[in-house]
């Protein structure tokens, strides 16, 4: 646990990933099974979403990254060293947000940061106050920085959260549902601030069980559920996985579903005036022309793009919102 | 304090190296954390009132002339050197020391020390404090000295409020040992101080203890109730003279032998058996706090 965070040359890094885990495995005492031969890749700059539901072994698999549980079998890699055996070299390059915020209620925000900041051997006490108001300023809470923090609402105590994991410049941050709790307009901001250390170059790992919160900011993802890894790769490629559909807005409802099957397109389904179907594989420029010459009044003709979600469910079957 | 290099550091190995003394800095704050808690405040100030306590009844019991202790009333005796209380105010130092050692300063170091790490558990703020990353043998050494240091200051703080007492509420002066020869203010003022200590070392075990215990569970309140609960069953299981081949190694056993500090010369039999007996509780118990805390999953 204690090893020094001598020059050891970095190894390179297979791929270039930031964290790496190879069959990695948590069997708790009790016998139960939290994460199963975990193979997980996360390319260095990358957003990557980590998805599941609750009780997927999502947190398990982070407190392992972040060498707070021992794996019981398998190999985890972060920035190229292997934890937990490294922590002492690898954790300070990371900003990490577990399971929620915990502060100290007695003491104020700004005090809460000064004490983290102290438990990390590579920050320097002369910047300290400096780089505790940086952090404080950028998730937005300098105005509550002299408060108890016992005092904060859920939100604060999210940002405040955030703030200590900004302290300093990390290589990768680990974010653990980082939304929880805060409301839309504060939810806005966190991804924003998300896309701002994505573009200077930070690993964002973030783990959330909201599709379409990781849809708009991961360029990256893995889905778990049950302990194991369903998938993961780019998020695009994983949309893709899930083909979009053709939707067709007609009166002539009738009439319009007979045209598309007969170009060929397959799962054709009627809803009033709103037809879809599997867009066949031709040009779909004729098929709109096949349906205008067959008299069908078209208002719209579009191909709707598949979401997460739609990748999600085609992957398990089952809806997202169900506990493991 | 050198530094390194201050610069951004983007590559791993490049990492700014801590100072050796960045150990010092987390220790200041836990100190500072630990002494801005509200309830350790609330501790001393408890084990501040019982000497003042101790004054007062002293001196409303002795205000008709008579003396405090043996022999008045049929009363069991009360604490070592009650009865000289009222010839000097010195000797208040001493009582307050002998009636808080076998109970309220100990329970006092038992809350502090069973919500160490198990009270940082509970928050949630461990985990904060291993990812920072402090280091788990650090942190644990960390916690063992502030818990230490309070230890110190506890015992202090009866020791300098019975001294601001018994100064204003008796005389103050030259002053009798056990063993029936004088000493003088500055001398006994000197025996006072390394009593304060003696004290304070006995307390070394029971901080290891709780320390262990502390260890032990994700709950402040369980540690706590814990160490406060051994040291009571310990304490009684000390008067049970069936007992007496264990007794001599209960870490409150050789407690009261700070007396023989105010014997003339110096009896320093039990006090050294004392200090050796805390010196092996620290050494078995913080072992063991050692190896549970450093191979155990951290899931709160």
């Amino acid at each position: 646990m204690d090893e020094a965070s001598a020059p050891e040359p970095d190894r390179a890094e297979p791929g270039d990933s930031v964290i790496a885990t190879h069959a990695l495995t948590k069997r708790y005492r009790g016998g139960q099974l939290a994460v199963d031969g975990l193979d997980l890749t996360v390319p260095a700059g990358s957003v990557f979403g980590f998805l599941g539901p609750n009780g997927s072994g999502k947190t398990t698999t982070i407190r392992m990254l972040m060498g707070l549980i021992e794996p019981t079998s398998g190999t985890a890699r972060v920035l190229g060293r292997p934890m937990p055996r490294s922590s002492r070299a690898v954790l300070p390059h990371v900003g990490a947000l577990i399971e929620g915020p915990a502060l100290y209620g007695f003491l104020s925000g700004r005090d809460n940061l000064i004490r983290y900041d102290a438990a990390d051997p590579t920050a320097d006490p002369r910047t300290r106050r400096a780089r505790v108001a940086a952090a404080l300023e950028r998730v937005g809470l300098m105005a509550a920085a002299g408060k108890k923090a016992r005092a904060y609402s859920l939100g604060m105590k999210q940002r405040l959260g955030l703030a200590a994991a900004l302290l300093q410049p990390r290589r990768l941050l680990v974010l653990d549902e980082p939304t929880n709790g805060l409301d839309p307009q504060g939810m806005r901001e966190i991804r924003s601030l998300v896309r701002e250390l994505a573009s200077d170059g930070t690993t964002v790992f973030l783990s959330s069980h909201l599709l379409d919160e990781i849809e708009q900011v991961c360029t990256h993802a893995a889905v778990m559920a049950q302990g194991r890894l369903i998938t993961q790769g780019a998020v695009s490629d994983l949309a893709a996985g899930a083909r979009g559909r053709l939707v067709v807005t007609t009166p002539d409802a009738g009439e319009a579903a007979r045209v598309l099957k007969e170009q060929g397109a397959a799962d054709v389904v009627v809803a009033e005036d709103r037809v879809t179907a599997e867009p066949p594989d031709r040009d779909l420029a004729e098929v709109n022309a096949a349906l205008v010459t067959a008299g069908v009044r078209v208002r719209g003709f579009g191909v709707e793009r598949a979401s997460l979600e739609d990748a999600f469910v085609a992957l398990t079957g089952e809806g997202f919102d169900v506990a493991g | 304090m050198s530094r390194a290099e201050t610069a951004v550091p983007r590559e791993l190995g490049e990492v700014r190296t801590p100072s050796p003394l960045w150990t010092f800095g987390l220790l200041r704050s836990e100190l500072v954390t630990t002494f801005r808690r509200w309830r350790t405040l609330a501790l001393l100030a408890v084990l501040a009132a019982v000497p003042v306590l101790v004054g007062i009844a002293v001196k409303i019991e002795t205000s008709d002339g008579s003396s405090a202790g043996p022999g008045r009333g049929g009363g069991g005796g009360g604490p070592a050197f009650i009865a000289q209380i009222t010839n000097n105010g010195l000797f208040l130092v001493f009582t307050a020391l002998a009636a808080t050692l076998p109970f309220f300063l100990p329970m006092a170091i038992g809350v502090v020390a069973g919500d160490a790490i198990a009270g940082e558990a509970n928050a949630g703020t461990l985990r904060y404090l291993l990812v920072a990353p402090a280091g788990r043998t650090r942190l644990l050494l960390t916690k063992y000295a502030t818990v230490l240091a309070f230890c110190l200051v506890a015992t202090l703080v009866v020791a300098a409020s019975a001294l601001a007492v018994g100064a204003v509420l008796f005389p103050l002066g030259d002053l009798t040992t056990i063993s029936g020869t004088r000493i003088s203010f500055a001398d006994g003022l000197g025996r006072a101080l390394l009593i304060a200590l003696v004290v304070a070392a006995s307390l070394i075990g029971i901080a290891a203890l709780g320390l262990f215990i502390s260890t032990l569970t994700n709950s402040g309140i369980a540690a706590m109730a814990t160490t406060v609960g051994l040291l009571i069953s310990v304490q009684i299981l000390d008067q049970i003279p069936q007992l007496h081949a264990l007794q001599p190694y209960f870490f409150s056993h050789y407690w009261l032998s700070f007396a023989d500090l105010m014997r003339d010369p110096v009896y320093w039999d039990d006090l050294t058996k004392n200090l050796g007996l805390q010196a092996l509780y620290a050494a078995v118990f913080g072992s063991a706090a050692w190896a549970r805390f450093t191979a155990r999953d951290i899931t709160a």
